[in-house]
């Protein structure tokens, strides 16, 4: 290529060429060149996101294992911090306190310990959100990919370490005299359901937490809020029973309280469909897709933005 | 001649700023913090936002089969322009059209001390857009160039466990295992010891020849002479001059002092 004709100026145009005299753009779109970094449509988005799912999965995966791997007992302690937990629980609420919140304590124990599970797959999901984005501005910066892959791999993380809790959720439950039956089968759909509505969510608070960083400071208080407010310790109905309804109505609507009632109605023997609010699925189905797919539209959007930090 | 130059890269009046918060003053205590907050206006300055701008109106057209240097001293823009190029920083104005998906030689960013070496190359790979085939196809040739199994079977062992060295040239090896368009190259790619720098020049001799366009970032005069045959000088975030290798090397060394 040594022919080409330099002339060492500054202003590239002075170069005899046919091309002389056309502007950069006129230029760019003669020989088909693309403005780098444009955000694609949504359809292509999709497109590149669903290519690249191998890397979604690995990176969910990687993460999830990198948080134990210096430890003696490794990997056992996604079984076991869950299981600790659950025993804390036990002990304060069981033995100490001896509360049943009008229940008995073979329906609160394992009513307890799947709420707070099932709340603290949303929390960590949305922590984890808040940071997908500033936490790895590293990586946005270093390679191309779409950017939505960091807070859904993370969702993802969060989604296979609630798999772990599940087995010390399941002990529990049986533990308390639930032995596993047909409704244990609703599980799944709860969890997908869940998954797609935390995935919006996390999607929501990786841009915000990507231009407003702060957020990862303020967002514990919210969320401790929102779990007293969603009834992790005790039953929305029986607690605000001397309180107008409606009240208790908009609680019981929030998505959080919404997942939270269909697992324990699923995993537990005696808390039956009399505890749910009414039309729970359609609310329950409603809110995993509003969220997830304007989480993801709203996520998209800056799509060009998230290298700016 | 001139109309076989097809142009792969355009920089267009490129300006890149950098937002930095909470660094206007030099006082970090909570009370400068809420007062710079409160501070009414608009005006991102008096928020306590200060604005960095690192790359100020660069144009340049880059053509294919093109080696190009840049040069400059500590700051002076080069990272971010290459950053831009590869469409992984916004530009605060101007634009840059490029022919396909220009990518930055290095997957550092994506690899985690905490896994093994073995993850870490298909966690890189895929992280770079590799297939989980293409990974497997040439898993043993990462290993192989990496040499790091050549003292015994580190490959399994957390990256942690690694010497600076060892990790540097297995970082290497990743990102070097897949085939660019436009290729950019940021200086000190080639650490490690002798042996191992030179399979990466090598390596990197390669790459060139497969990619349409390469970028290479050095502070290494000698590095640039052997493989670019056009340097953009940058200064302080502007473009001061833009030719062929030796005339714009040797301004630059009287430039430096050299």
């Amino acid at each position: 290529m040594s022919e080409t004709t330099h002339d060492g100026g500054v202003a590239v145009s002075d170069r005899p060429s046919p091309d002389d005299g056309m502007t950069a753009a006129e230029l760019a779109a003669k020989y088909g060149l693309s403005v780098s970094g444009a955000r694609p449509g949504l359809v292509e988005y999709v497109r590149q996101l669903w290519g690249r799912r191998h890397f979604i999965l690995a990176f969910s995966q990687a993460k999830l294992t990198a948080q134990y791997s210096k430890a003696k007992l490794g990997q056992l302690w996604q079984v076991a911090t869950p299981l600790l937990n659950a025993l804390v629980y036990f002990l304060i609420f069981g033995l100490i306190l001896n509360a049943d919140r009008g229940m008995g304590r073979e329906i609160y124990i394992p009513f307890l310990v799947t709420g707070v599970f099932v709340f603290t797959f949303t929390q960590s999901s949305v922590m984890a959100g808040v940071r997908a984005i500033s936490g790895n501005l590293g990586l946005v910066r270093a390679l191309h990919f779409p950017r939505a892959s960091l807070p859904i791999s993370f969702s993802l993380q969060q989604l296979q370490q609630l798999l772990f809790s599940m087995i010390v959720l399941f002990a529990v439950a049986i533990g308390f005299g639930s032995y596993p039956r047909l409704s244990w089968l609703l599980i799944v759909p709860v969890l997908v359901l869940q998954f797609c509505f935390n995935t919006g969510l996390a999607m929501i608070f990786a841009r915000l937490g990507s231009k407003t960083p702060d957020l990862a400071q303020l967002m514990p208080f919210v969320m401790r809020t929102w779990m007293y407010a969603s009834g992790v310790m005790f039953s929305i109905p029986v607690m605000l029973a001397d309180h107008p309804g409606w009240i208790s109505d908009v609680l019981q609507w929030n998505p959080a309280a919404i997942y939270m009632d269909l697992m324990r109605f699923a995993l537990i023997d005696g808390y039956g469909s009399a505890n749910l609010p009414p039309h729970v699925w359609a609310v329950a189905g409603g809110w995993a897709a509003v969220v997830a797919v304007g989480g993801f539209v709203y996520f998209w959007k800056a799509e060009e933005r998230y290298g700016r930090g | 001649m001139a109309e076989a130059r097809v142009p792969t890269v355009i920089a267009d009046e490129l300006h890149i700023v950098y937002r930095v918060n909470g660094a206007r003053t030099g006082k970090g205590s909570a009370t400068a913090a809420l007062s710079r907050i409160l501070k009414r206006g608009s005006d991102d300055t008096a928020r306590g936002v200060r604005k960095v701008h690192a790359v100020k109106g660069v144009s340049f057209v880059a053509y294919r089969g093109e080696a190009i240097g840049l040069i400059g001293s500590n700051g002076s823009g080069k990272s971010t322009l290459l950053r831009a190029i590869a469409g992984l920083l916004p530009a605060e104005r101007g634009k840059v059209y490029t022919d396909g998906q220009p990518s930055l030689l290095g997957v550092n960013a994506a690899l985690m001390n905490d896994l093994t070496g073995e993850r870490n190359v298909i966690l890189g790979g895929l992280a770079m857009g590799m297939s989980r085939e293409q990974i497997r196809e040439r898993y043993q040739e990462i290993v192989d160039f990496s040499g790091i199994n050549e003292k015994g079977d580190f490959i399994t062992l957390p990256m942690r466990t690694y010497s600076s060295g060892m990790a540097a040239r297995l970082r290497f090896s990743i990102a070097a295992a897949k085939d660019h368009d436009v290729l950019m190259i940021d200086e000190a790619l080639a650490t490690g010891d002798r042996a191992f720098q030179k399979r990466s020049e090598a390596r990197i001799r390669e790459l060139r020849k497969q990619a349409g366009t390469v970028f290479l970032v050095s502070h290494n005069n000698k590095s640039i002479r052997d493989t670019c045959d056009r340097v953009l000088w940058l200064e302080r975030g502007e473009l001061r001059m833009d030719g062929p290798t030796e005339e714009v090397m040797k301004e630059y060394e009287k430039f430096t002092g050299k």
